[in-house]
């Protein structure tokens, strides 16, 4: 069993923790400079282009990659495919720490973060779409939290607590799976208001269901990739069940995303035609639009069912690696590339290195408290006292 | 461009080349999920 595993002879001064380690100093430098100078001493935000990294990738990408916690749930729970259930608590720890850092990612960007609560106490109304899409991270974050917490219960031996938080499972799947459906598609939304700025080709009116879908095939595909680096990680950490049912999550995972970017490469395609603007695919933005749903889309559609075809494994976690680099493409393209494509150069944005070191920052944080949780707790393995109960 | 001189004109373009891609779609659709499941076990 895991927990045997002893930590005898092993120095703290590895590789991994020493670059982690510098990280995570040069980010509370850059968090303090943060909020002691204000976002123009550390960003490149202006009025033209108030949302940048911070938002794009902190915020977009990282709702988007956390949607692994909802679509797993779903499936075990749901539609009753307990074949996945291994699956399962990786997911949602990886969905309640990168929701976690959404939030925390958010404090940055925002101008008065003491007021992150004030969404629920006074807003611009139940129209926002922003307000939508905080009251239901925030809940959303607060079912993952239950939902991680028989984890954290039976590390701590707290038998009533985990057994309450496990007799809710069904009913916060379902909770979850309605609040992600929500936030998920709003954050597309957003953008709905913006035409003028955002380029045609990713601007429509289905935006709010591209960024849904999307949501699904980097939730699926986040299993993969995250379940790859923890084998290769983490293997000592993982039970017999939980290795025997690896392949099975590969290829059904990987079958799921195939056929979902299939869907969502003919409804960006029946986009297009909707809005007539096939003439645009002549151009530059139109060639990193055909680089994005054909390399980034089609070809992970196709590579994942030649996977699954074949039962190869390697090009499966391959494609999932690729597939999540293809909606961070897709999300950093919505929010920084494609928006304000038509002013001059001059006052386009490009992330400042704090932003960006900032970002790293936040990641690596995610990582080591990933690293820290899954070392202790009862993820990839289960607990003795609670074997075959779910 | 095309030009469409009214909303009709540029629906019924738009409408038809969209009837036309979905049931391509469709069609696609039904050879990719029997090329997905090929070597299914029954």
């Amino acid at each position: 069993m895991s927990e045997n595993v002893t930590t005898a002879g092993k120095t703290i001064w590895t590789p991994f923790n020493i670059i982690a380690g510098g990280i995570v100093v040069i980010g509370l430098i850059l968090t303090g400079l943060r909020f002691t100078q204000g976002l123009g001493a550390v960003t490149n935000l202006s009025d033209d282009n108030p949302w940048g990294l911070w938002i794009g990738f902190d915020l977009l990408v990282g709702v988007a990659l956390a949607a692994g916690g909802y679509v797993t749930s779903a499936a075990c729970y749901i539609f009753g495919m307990k074949r996945f259930h291994s699956a399962v608590r990786p997911a949602i720890l990886t969905g309640f720490l990168g929701y976690a850092t959404v939030v925390l990612a958010l404090h940055y960007d925002v101008g008065r973060p003491w007021r992150l609560p004030y969404p629920f106490i006074m807003q611009r109304g139940t129209t926002s779409l922003l307000f939508e899409v905080a009251a239901c991270v925030a809940l959303y974050l607060t079912v993952l939290f239950i939902e991680f917490s028989p984890a954290v219960s039976e590390w701590l031996g707290l038998k009533r607590a985990r057994n309450i938080a496990t007799k809710l499972t069904l009913v916060l799947t379902i909770f979850g799976v309605i609040l992600s459906t929500l936030h998920q598609s709003s954050l597309g939304a957003l953008f709905l208001i913006a035409p003028s700025k955002l380029h045609p080709l990713w601007y429509s009116g289905y935006l709010p269901i591209y960024f849904f879908i999307s949501s699904i095939i980097a939730g699926l595909s986040m299993v993969i990739f995250e379940g790859t680096l923890s084998h290769k990680f983490f293997h000592d950490k993982m039970d017999a069940t939980h290795l025997a049912e690896r392949d099975g999550v590969v290829l059904g995972f990987g079958k799921a995303a195939s056929l979902v970017l299939a869907g969502y490469f003919i409804i960006k395609v029946i986009g297009i035609s909707v809005d007539n603007n096939w003439h645009y695919l002549g151009t530059g933005f139109g060639l990193w639009f055909l680089v994005e749903i054909i390399g980034f889309v089609a070809l992970p559609s196709f590579l994942y069912a030649v996977g699954v075809r074949d039962r190869n494994m390697t090009l499966i976690k391959a494609t999932a690696a690729w597939t999540v680099l293809g909606v961070i493409v897709n999300r950093l393209n919505v929010c920084l590339v494609a928006f304000n494509y038509h002013l001059p150069s001059s006052e386009r944005y490009l992330p400042h290195w704090m932003e960006i070191g900032t970002t790293i920052f936040l990641v690596t944080v995610l990582v080591i408290v990933f690293r820290f949780i899954v070392t202790k707790t009862p993820i990839f393995y289960e607990h003795p006292e609670y074997k075959d109960v779910h | 461009m095309d030009h469409f001189l009214t909303l009709q004109e540029f629906m019924t373009f738009t409408k038809g080349i969209t009837y036309i891609l979905m049931v391509a779609a469709l069609l696609s659709v039904v050879g990719f999920w029997r090329f997905l499941s090929g070597n299914d076990e029954d």
